[in-house]
C-alpha cells in the first residue's frame, strides 16, 4: 500500500474545516481542463502520446512554482486498493483511478500532488489542474487554480481557440475549461422536505448537483456537490460570482430549515442527532450508508451545538476514513468482506470518537 | 440542431451552399426546405440534370455528417456522437459547424468570454519533449499527405536541433 502520509498533508488539506460556513460547506474545489497542443486527447491517443504527455509535464514541473516541491505518482502502476484510496481521497476521479466499469486504469495515468493544488494527468482531457480549499471558498481556490494555470501555461502549450478558448475532449467543458463545485451538507433541507425545490431551483439557475463522488454518484448522508454546469460564454469571475450568490442562499435556506427543526420538533430532533451519536459510538457493525447517515446526524447535532464533540474536523475525516479502501487499509488487509468490512468501520469509529470525547463521555 | 429558417422545428435538410466564393451552411425543417424547393424526398429525378444535382447534394449532406475525417486524428463526427468525446483539438476546427450548433445549445454562447491565452512559441520552450512533439507532428503531417505544414515542422525541428 502507498504511504499517503509522504504526501502534503495526505492530500486532505481541505478537511481542517478552517474557511467560511464550514459546518454546511465542507470544501470548495476549482478544476481546469486543459490539454496540450500537438496530441490527440486522451481518449484518442496512443500508448506513446499519453506517456509524452506526462513526460512534458514532469519536465515542466522544476520550473512550476506551485509543483515544484510536488509529488508525481504513477497511477498506472498502482494496484486497485491504491487506486480507490486515492479515489476515496477525492485525489483523482473514478476515470483515472481506473475503476469505472470494465474500463482499466490508462497508461499514462498520473497524479501530481502539490502543498494546495494537484494535476490528473490523461484523465478525459490530458491535465486537469485541481484546487481545493476547506469551507465556503470559490475565489480562494480559483486563485490557487489560476496561477497554476499562468505558471504552467507558459512551459507547455495548451489547445486553444480563439473563440472557443480552451479547448476540451468533451464540448460541456470547452471555454474556461471550469468547474467549480462545492460539497455541502443539506439535513436541515432533506428533513422539511424543501430540498427537491431547492435542487430544481439549481437547474433553472444554471447550476447543477451531484452525490458525494462525482457524476453519477448518489447521494448519501445528505451531501451533495453543487457546481456551475455551462463553461462557455462568461468568465470564470461571473461563473464564481454566480455561483457563490446561489450557493450562499442555499446555505441560508438551510439554516433557516434547521431553526425551524428546532423551534417545531426540539426534542424530537435532539434525541434522533442523540441517537445517532449513540450508534457510531457503540455500534459493533456499520455499513458505508448506516454510517454516512448517522454522521450527518451527528454534523446536523454540532453545528446546531447540540454537542460539543466530536469536531467539524473529525466528522471530516471520519467520511474519508469509512470509505471501503480506507477501513481495509485500517484493518491491515487489502480487501474485505462486507461483512468484515461494516465489523472494522465499527471499529474504528468507535476508536475515534471515544478518543475525541475524552472529558466528555 | 434547429432550423436555421423557422427557428422551431428540428433541421433535418442540411445544405451547403456557395454565395460569392464564400461557403455557407444552411440546416432546415422539411417543411421550410419544401417551401424554398429544396428537394427532400428520395423521388426519382425528373430530369437528368436534377438528378445531378440531387446526387449531389446528398453527397454533401452525406460527407458533411459522416465521411469527413479529422486529418490529425482521423475521428469522424459519428465517433464524438457515439463517444460524446473529440479525438483532439483539430476536431474543432474540422466539425466546426456542428460543433459551434451545439456549443451554443449547451452553454447559450460559442464565445469563450473567459482569461485569454498565448501558447509559448515552440523555440522558446528549448526542450527535449519539444523535439518530440514535433516529430509526431510530423509523422502525422506525413502520415496524412499534408506537406506543407510537415515542411513547416522540418524547419521548426531544424532550428530547435531536433
Amino acid at each position: 500500500m502507498i504511504d499517503l502520509t509522504l504526501f502534503p498533508d495526505g492530500g486532505t488539506g481541505w478537511l481542517d474545516a478552517s474557511g467560511e460556513a464550514s459546518d454546511v460547506v465542507l470544501s470548495t474545489r476549482v478544476r481546469l481542463a486543459r490539454n496540450v497542443e500537438g496530441y490527440a486527447f486522451t481518449g484518442r491517443a496512443r500508448d506513446g502520446e499519453r506517456l509524452r504527455v506526462l513526460g512534458q509535464l514532469r519536465d515542466a514541473m522544476p520550473r512550476v512554482p506551485s509543483l515544484a516541491h510536488g509529488v508525481l505518482l504513477r497511477v498506472d502502476e498502482l494496484g486497485v486498493p491504491d487506486r480507490q484510496l486515492l479515489h476515496e481521497r477525492h485525489l483523482i476521479s473514478k476515470e483515472l483511478a481506473g475503476l469505472e466499469g470494465a474500463l482499466p486504469v490508462r497508461s499514462g495515468a498520473a497524479l501530481v500532488l502539490a502543498d494546495t493544488v494537484s494535476v490528473m494527468v490523461n484523465e478525459e482531457d490530458h491535465l486537469r489542474l485541481q484546487a481545493m480549499r476547506s469551507g465556503f471558498d470559490a475565489a480562494g481556490a480559483y486563485a490557487l487554480a489560476a496561477r497554476l494555470d499562468t505558471e504552467l501555461g507558459t512551459q507547455v502549450p495548451f489547445a486553444w481557440h480563439d473563440e472557443f478558448g480552451f479547448l476540451t475532449a468533451c464540448p460541456t467543458n470547452t471555454g474556461t475549461g471550469m468547474r467549480a463545485s462545492v460539497l455541502i451538507h443539506l439535513p436541515g433541507l432533506v428533513l422539511t422536505k424543501e430540498i427537491a425545490k431547492v435542487l430544481a431551483g439549481l437547474q433553472q439557475m444554471g447550476l447543477t448537483y451531484r452525490g458525494l463522488y462525482g457524476e453519477g454518484s448518489e447521494v448519501v448522508g445528505n451531501f451533495f456537490q453543487i457546481s456551475n454546469q455551462t463553461t462557455l460564454g462568461r468568465s470564470e469571475e461571473e461563473l464564481l460570482e454566480h455561483l457563490t450568490r446561489v450557493v450562499r442562499h442555499v446555505v441560508e435556506r438551510e439554516e433557516e430549515a434547521r431553526r425551524i427543526l428546532l423551534r417545531d420538533a426540539g426534542y424530537i430532533i435532539e434525541d434522533k442527532l442523540w441517537r445517532a451519536y449513540g450508534t457510531l459510538r457503540y455500534a459493533r457493525s456499520l455499513t458505508f450508508d448506516e454510517a454516512m447517515n448517522f454522521l450527518s446526524g451527528v454534523r446536523l447535532a454540532v453545528s446546531l451545538k447540540l454537542m460539543r464533540s466530536p469536531t467539524v474536523y473529525t466528522l471530516n475525516k471520519l467520511l474519508i476514513h469509512c470509505q471501503a479502501a480506507h477501513v481495509a487499509q485500517f484493518d491491515g488487509r487489502a480487501a474485505l468482506t462486507d461483512g468484515d468490512a461494516s465489523v472494522a468501520r465499527a471499529r474504528y469509529v468507535r476508536e475515534t470518537l471515544a478518543a475525541e470525547a475524552g472529558t466528555h463521555g | 440542431m434547429v432550423c436555421d429558417s423557422c427557428r422551431e422545428r428540428d433541421a433535418v435538410v442540411h445544405l451547403t451552399q456557395i454565395v460569392d466564393g464564400t461557403v455557407a451552411q444552411v440546416h432546415l425543417c422539411e417543411r421550410c426546405a419544401a417551401d424554398k424547393g429544396v428537394e427532400t424526398t428520395v423521388a426519382a429525378p425528373k430530369t437528368p440534370l436534377a438528378g445531378l444535382l440531387q446526387s449531389v447534394q446528398q453527397q454533401l449532406v452525406a460527407s458533411q455528417t459522416d465521411q469527413v475525417r479529422c486529418a490529425f486524428c482521423q475521428s469522424t463526427y459519428k465517433d464524438f456522437r457515439a463517444s460524446g468525446r473529440l479525438g483532439c483539438a483539430r476536431c474543432y476546427g474540422t466539425f466546426e459547424a456542428s460543433l459551434r450548433d451545439l456549443l451554443r445549445r449547451v452553454h447559450g454562447s460559442t464565445r469563450h468570454a473567459g482569461r485569454r491565452y498565448d501558447p509559448p512559441a515552440p523555440e522558446a520552450m528549448q526542450r527535449v519533449s519539444t523535439v518530440l512533439e514535433l516529430r509526431e507532428q510530423l509523422r502525422r503531417a506525413i502520415e496524412t499527405e499534408q506537406f506543407e505544414q510537415a515542411a513547416r515542422l522540418r524547419d521548426a525541428l531544424r532550428e530547435v536541433g531536433g
